[in-house]
């Protein structure tokens, strides 16, 4: 039986002492993965964290609204180049948000950390609304650009099989009871999923799309003017934060669920008996 | 400020946002308030953690 078989709660911190080396140094380093590797611990770390993110995600959303509402039309595009004010930040999210899935995933099958699988659900109904939004956005901001609202191209598809990739996830949390079971199945499906990260970063440079190539970050820096370079990055912050937030938030209620099942099944245990 | 002719395309972007955020905060909420109920109903009817502790303790 593994660490994933127990209750985190229940995890003696010896388990983790057995790791640690002998130098005074990095024993001190493990007391502090000890510390977030303790649910316990970790909710009251986000009890103190989560009033103060949720007002910096506040603040920088309202600035990035204000410099959004300042930033000139394009010359091009017009006002609809304020579709990229929320159309990008989603669009980096729903990527970002599976590079955190991924990394929880590697915590899941290689360190066996409890709460990496926590990490790694908490996430996937949040990456799935941004990814939701990148789609979404970009149509909107399509159909007067490019005269269409879908196009199959290599962007838009691999975006899309994203999306599905997220909806078959969590799928597959709800399909499996038990929480160690679906987690390792989670983990190895994120982790092949992860593939389609750099089909979609590189997609616009490998194949003939009708999707603009990449303007921020791109080798000899960005190509976008300053007037909405900056409005698009503290747009980009504030949506961040945001994620960081509701995943917190979503971390937090995703071990009180698992607390209700391990008493659910004491319950039942004590009834039968 | 004036959006132009494709204002209908920019507002429904910003509102869908909108939308799609406040579900998000909305469901991490109630979600919150739905496990820790639970979790007082079944320490009230006597189902307590093994380290004693109450499940919705968070010091």
């Amino acid at each position: 039986m593994g660490w994933t078989d127990l209750d985190p709660d229940q995890l003696s911190t010896t388990s983790f002492v057995l790791i640690a080396s002998r130098d005074p140094r990095d024993y001190q380093d493990a007391m502090t993965l000890i510390d977030l590797a303790n649910p316990t611990r970790f909710l009251a770390l986000t009890a103190r964290l989560l009033p103060w993110l949720a007002a910096a995600t506040v603040i920088l959303l309202a600035v990035g609204l204000y410099q959004t509402s300042l930033a000139p039309d394009d010359y091009q595009q017009g006002a609809t180049v304020k579709i990229m004010f929320i159309h990008v930040p989603n669009a980096w999210l729903s990527m970002f948000v599976w590079g955190v899935m991924s990394i929880a995933s590697l915590g899941t099958l290689v360190w066996r950390h409890p709460l990496a699988d926590v990490a790694a659900k908490a996430a996937a109904p949040i990456g799935a609304a941004f990814t939701f939004l990148a789609l979404l956005t970009g149509s909107l901001w399509g159909r007067p650009m490019w005269g269409t609202y879908w196009e199959w191209d290599a962007r838009l598809t691999s975006v899309l099989i994203l999306f599905l990739m997220y909806l078959g996830l969590m799928a597959l949390w709800r399909a499996v009871d038990d929480p160690s079971r679906a987690a390792r199945a989670a983990a190895v499906l994120t982790l092949v999923g992860a593939i389609n990260l750099p089909i979609i970063k590189f997609s616009v440079d490998w194949w003939n799309t009708l999707h603009q190539p990449a303007s921020v970050m791109r080798m000899g820096g960005s190509t976008l003017d300053k007037s909405f370079l900056i409005p698009l990055l503290v747009m980009a912050v504030a949506f961040t934060l945001l994620f960081l937030t509701l995943h917190l938030a979503a971390m937090r209620n995703e071990i009180l669920r698992r607390r209700v099942r391990s008493l659910q099944m004491m319950q039942a245990s004590q009834r039968a008996a | 400020m004036s959006l132009g002719p494709y204002a209908s395309f920019i507002v429904t972007s910003y509102l869908a946002v909108a939308l799609v955020v406040i579900i998000l905060i909305v469901w991490v909420i109630i979600d919150y308030r739905s496990q820790t109920q639970r979790l007082r109903a079944l320490e009230e009817s006597g189902i307590t953690r093994r380290s004693g502790r109450s499940a919705t303790d968070m010091r």
